[in-house]
């Protein structure tokens, strides 16, 4: 930990004996806010999903732990443990019905079973108590201590806020992490290495609600008394803004959000009624006020206003060992497609196709618009599955198979628009190519016990930068590389995989003539490293002279093959291709 | 018609186009051609107000400054896009009809007409009028989105990259369109890669490389010209910072 | 269950699913064209009657000074665009006039409240909406959720807590196969097709294409002369009128009070995503089918009949979101 941090942890722990009862108090709920906001972090700021609902987590573990309290007389510790446990399997199951939803839907979900289960709250009296709650709840106890007064409630609360972000932040720099940031941007290229998305936006959902789950417990322990309504909607809309006003994607940023609005509030509850002349709730037309003021003008939020002022420290090279290589294939050729043929409705836009991919050899899939060559390329890479044919690589049946299986298996993809991340750094992208050769699982990566085989991605993606020359941007934000260089870090990131075959999917498209011939060079380059090349592009003049043999489609078919020259002697191939020009 | 001095466009820090002079008069075929990246795309999108630009655009004797897209669309400038924009889930007689959309604000109600001339012009539409833009071939999309512009009787007709993406076979049937056009008087500026059907089609030509106008003149002497090969298979040395 | 039950279950569940239609129309039209899921159009469709309880019980409403405040603001803002400043400052004085004239004579208290509610709508997406024309929906959602907090909270400030009582438009009951039914429920479902019907066949004109083309491909619309700004206002407006006269129509069978509108406008969510948020005549149904639903639910479990429909809002999403077509077309 940095100097900054720890100095910064031993003026938090001394802020108590500071400051009068009055903010200890709203410190307490500062740390629980930040709890929640930090699950939105994760949640909404990595992950893209956005909740409405995270107050009702908070009122699961709440009542959970306040019923077994005060029905049983469970000890409010045991009651944490429960809490969790039963806000877990709710987030599980709500998880399972919601992550599956496409972009606006998923929020409005989350709408549904707030505002579900806040009524549930308020109307289940038997259970609960309803919407008068139930009172006295025991206090937590620490060795001997009562935690009643506000400064003991503080070490524990805070104590539970950092410890939350300790394990959030070891997540996000870590295998996982980087797989669920990229889930945000593009489902479809996270896929393609490795990723499950379904599973993993799942976990995210889990833990988010824990940490909503924890702050409800020491919310309702503090002031010792439980009911619905800090349980509302509006509640968790609340934390959203916090999030959003902060900086829903730093923890400094949702911990600064949590600081804010939670003073605000207090402050707005005295003010506003005497602006208005009556007794009411006004607040909420400030937080209103401030959420539209914030996406209107500073739409990332606060926190990254004021870290861009702060100054950055350089991070060090990664060296040393990088991953264990893959075993080279023999199979020869590399990759046999037979009979592949795939149809959309009526039209039949790949039609028995047969060709074969011969190790090291560098080859071009040309041919008109519409040719079936896009439709090729996805039903080599998984993306799409064919009607009938077979595909064979490095010996094993492919065809049908999912992108992040033939990833493992050394075949590797890059896309026409690049798919990168541009909130993660270069080197974090190039990293996202190792997942498939990496195995730490996500309990491993909270508690600490990836370090090693993370250290080694990193070496190893730092070695691909370096073989496509982008060594120098590794620390910068991806979102500022210029199209030529975004071109360059996907085939870092394919490099990083450790390919046996490489699709490259219209590489030198968008580039300048000498962006162009530098790709070339680097392409060819790949052959030396005993990568096989398989590439469809437009550019005659690219793929001529680069490669070593040609298949030409048109409507669906190979329509000829064989080397540069043969094909471009091949009258039907000028007739079909060429064409005449007006 | 149009006068354009001193254009500049610029992407945050990236200069796309950098001191172009160019001029268009009525009834003309103009194009400018030039390899990817050269800033024939970016000097159309400021010549339609989708890019922030700097330098005298002076169109009919009136600068085009602060004018919105929108408005230069219904003052006759009208840009066919590269990517074709289409309203895909809607018909293609809406897309058609919604070409005219400015010139139904005005007031003017004859559209049927117009919409019979496109149809003449490109039968193929109107075999598939009813059907959703998104379901048209590559080369289809492209004359529907030809047809749109058109059906706002253009004074103007701006178009980028027509043969982008396209069999040859379709490229020729595109161009053959455009001569129609240009035998009706319609005033062109066409932006092509491929320099040999554009300057086939047009008077005059400009050359563009890295933002800046290389070559000029008349398109028959463009064609016949060395350099313009040079350029385009990227053997001349010049290069873009 | 006894047949009479039955029956005013059915009429009442109609009636109420009439408003949650309304409210969902006006959701659809505003998502179809802009895009933007309107959560604050619930404060509005309650504005309306309360701004009209104001003029009743002799009172100028907070909301006249609002609306000529926002409309004000608009004018500045749009101070370069030639006549538009003056137009939008004439709009502004004129609902100042209405405001006294709502004052002086509430008899015409409905429509006054009408008038003077209706620049809301368009006034907050030239303020709050237009400045982010490449947001994503879910962007406008958040905003959309921070203006129903400023308007509830301004409802509260505006016209207290209480709830008022409001005259019917059609008094009394009439018989229906037997049942008595109030006329003004009949008039709110009488509202609640034509509206559909209005809609529908707004769109078909070569108008209502251009506000669809607007949110399906802008760029595309901006190039064939579709001002998209001009589309989401115009949407706007539209949709607050549908929303404000639901208001109006429906506020003497349930009362209205501030903080009503929320879940008005949640419920009339549930039915608007019955459609998709495209479809307007499925709007309608989802509307008739929530109302129905909550009507049942509450004959058999009174305090569990929201937490029902919200729910069974679950499968529909779902449901929904496995055949929506995949994101928006230009980015």
């Amino acid at each position: 930990m940095s100097r900054a941090g720890l100095l910064g942890l031993v003026l938090l722990a001394a802020l108590p004996w500071l400051v009068p009862p009055f903010y200890q108090t709203l410190l307490v709920f500062t740390a629980i806010a930040a709890l929640v906001a930090a699950g939105l972090y994760l949640l909404t700021g990595l992950a893209g999903l956005t909740s409405f609902g995270q107050a009702a987590f908070m009122g699961v573990a709440g009542y959970t732990s306040a019923l077994l309290a005060v029905r049983y007389g469970v000890d409010p510790w045991l009651g944490l443990l429960a809490g969790l446990a039963v806000t877990g399997l709710f987030a599980l199951v709500l998880g399972l019905l919601t992550v599956r939803l496409k972009g606006h839907y998923l929020p409005l979900a989350t709408i549904a079973w707030q505002v579900a289960l806040f009524i549930v709250m308020g109307s289940w009296v038997g259970l609960t108590g309803g919407r008068t709650g139930l009172a006295d709840l025991p206090p937590v106890r620490v060795l001997e201590r009562a935690l009643t007064d506000p400064r003991s409630y503080f070490y524990l609360a805070w104590g539970l806020a950092l410890l939350y972000a300790g394990l959030l932040h070891r997540l996000v720099h870590s295998r996982h992490g980087r797989m669920i940031r990229a889930l945000r941007g593009d489902a479809v290229a996270a896929a393609s290495f490795g990723a499950r998305p379904p599973d993993l936006k799942l976990w995210t959902f889990v833990l988010a609600a824990l940490g909503a789950g924890a702050a409800g417990w020491l919310y309702v322990h503090f002031i010792r008394f439980v009911n619905p309504s800090p349980f509302s909607l509006e509640a968790s809309i609340f934390y959203l803004i916090m999030a959003v006003v902060g900086g829903v994607q730093s923890l400094p940023g949702v911990f600064l959000g949590a600081a804010l609005l939670t003073g605000l509030e207090q402050w707005l509850k005295d003010l506003l009624p005497l602006v208005f002349g009556k007794t009411g709730n006004y607040e909420i037309i400030a937080y209103g006020l401030i959420l539209v003021g914030i996406l209107l003008l500073a739409p990332k939020g606060l926190w990254p206003w004021i870290e861009a002022r702060l100054p950055r420290a350089r991070p060090p090279r990664p060296e040393g060992p990088g991953l264990s290589p893959r075993a080279a294939s023999l199979a020869d050729p590399l990759l046999e497609v037979r009979g592949l043929t795939k149809s959309f409705g009526g039209l039949l836009a790949v039609n028995r196709l047969s060709f074969e991919v011969r190790r090291g050899e560098i080859l071009g899939l040309i041919g008109p618009n519409g040719a079936g060559k896009s439709t090729t390329f996805n039903l080599l890479a998984g993306v799409l599955r064919p009607d009938a044919g077979s595909v064979r690589f490095a010996g094993r049946e492919i065809a049908g198979r999912y992108p992040f299986e033939t990833v493992r298996l050394g075949l590797v993809r890059t896309f026409q628009h690049p798919h990168l991340f541009p909130e993660m750094t270069v080197l974090e992208n190039a990293m996202l190519g190792t997942f498939p050769r990496t195995r730490a699982p996500l309990l491993a990566s909270l508690f600490w016990l990836d370090r090693a085989e993370e250290r080694r991605a990193a070496a190893e993606a730092y070695r691909a930068l370096e073989a496509v020359g982008l060594a120098e941007l590794a620390f910068e934000k991806a979102g500022r590389l210029a199209l030529g260089q975004q071109r360059q870090l996907e085939l870092a990131r394919a490099l990083a995989a450790d390919p046996l075959l490489l699709l490259l999917d219209e590489p030198a498209a968008g580039l300048r003539a000498g962006e162009k011939r530098a790709l070339a060079e680097l392409i060819q380059g790949l052959r030396e490293r005993g990568i096989t090349v398989l590439l469809v592009d437009h550019d005659m003049e690219l793929v001529m002279h680069l490669v070593d043999r040609v298949v030409v489609m048109h409507y669906g078919e190979k329509l000829a093959e064989g080397s540069p020259a043969e094909v471009q002697r091949n009258p039907a191939v000028v007739e079909a291709y060429l064409g005449g020009v007006a | 018609m149009l006068r354009v001095r001193g254009l500049a466009v610029r992407y945050g820090s990236a200069v796309a186009v950098e001191g172009v002079d160019l001029e268009v008069h009525p009834g003309e075929v103009v194009t400018l051609i030039g390899p990817n990246g050269a800033g024939k795309t970016s000097t159309l999108l400021a010549l339609t107000g989708l890019a922030r630009a700097s330098g005298e655009l002076c169109y009919l004797g009136r600068p085009l400054d602060g004018l919105e897209p929108e408005e230069r669309v219904a003052r006759g400038i009208v840009l066919v896009h590269e990517r074709r924009l289409l309203f895909g889930e809607m018909p293609v007689e809406d897309n058609l009809l919604l070409g005219a959309f400015s010139r139904y604000k005005r007031g003017e109600r004859g559209l049927g007409e117009d919409l019979e001339r496109v149809y003449r012009l490109f039968p193929r539409l109107a075999e598939r009028r009813r059907q959703p833009a998104a379901t048209l071939s590559g080369g289809e999309q492209q004359m529907l989105a030809i047809g749109r512009a058109l059906m706002s009787r253009p004074k103007l007709l701006l178009l980028d990259e027509p043969s982008l993406g396209l069999a040859p076979l379709v490229v020729q049937e595109i161009f053959g369109i455009l001569r129609r056009l240009k035998a009706a008087g319609t005033t062109l500026l066409l932006v092509e890669q491929n320099a040999k059907a554009a300057l086939s089609l047009a008077d005059r030509g400009y050359l563009l490389e890295a933002g800046r106008v290389v070559l000029s003149g008349d398109a028959a002497e463009l064609a016949r010209d060395p350099q313009v090969v040079e350029h385009y298979l990227g053997l001349h040395p010049e290069e873009r910072p | 269950m006894d047949p009479t039950i039955f029956g005013f279950l059915l009429s009442d569940g109609l009636i109420s699913g009439a408003l949650y239609a309304l409210v969902a129309l006006s959701l659809v039209l505003v998502f179809a064209v802009t895009r933007v899921i309107l959560i604050p159009m619930g404060e509005w469709v309650m504005y309306a009657p309360l701004t009209q309880a104001g003029f009743l019980e002799g009172r100028l409403p907070a909301t006249v000074g609002l609306s000529a405040l926002l409309l004000l603001v608009w004018a500045v803002l749009d101070r370069r665009r030639g006549r538009a400043p003056w137009l939008l400052a004439g709009w502004a004085v004129g609902v100042g006039l209405l405001g006294l004239a709502g004052v002086r004579w509430p008899s015409l208290a409905g429509p006054i409240a009408f008038l003077v509610v209706l620049p809301l709508g368009p006034a907050s997406f030239r303020l709050f909406f237009e400045p982010l024309p490449q947001g994503s929906v879910l962007l406008y959602l958040i905003l959309a959720v921070g203006l129903h907090f400023v308007y509830k909270g301004l409802g509260l400030a505006f016209f207290g807590p209480d709830q008022f009582r409001l005259p019917a438009l059609w008094p009394g009951e009439l018989g229906v196969l037997g049942l008595p039914v109030p006329g003004q429920g009949v008039l709110l479902v009488a509202a609640a097709l034509l509206a559909m019907a209005g809609l529908f066949l707004f769109f078909t004109t070569l108008y209502g294409k251009a506000l669809r083309a607007a949110a399906v491909n802008r760029l595309g619309a901006r190039i064939s002369g579709i001002s998209v700004r001009e589309a989401g206002r115009v949407a706007f407006l539209l949709a607050t009128a549908v929303g404000a006269a639901a208001g109006l129509l429906a506020a003497p069978l349930t009362n209205a009070s501030y903080d009503m509108g929320f879940l008005l406008g949640l419920k009339g969510f549930v039915a608007a995503i019955l459609g998709g948020l495209v479809s307007y005549p499925l709007a309608v149904v989802g509307g008739g089918l929530v109302g129905l639903l909550e009507a049942f639910s509450s004959f058999y479990a009174s305090a569990y009949k929201e937490a029902i429909v919200f729910t069974l809002l679950l499968p529909i999403l779902a449901w929904r979101s496995l055949s929506a077509l995949t994101l928006e077309e230009e980015e």
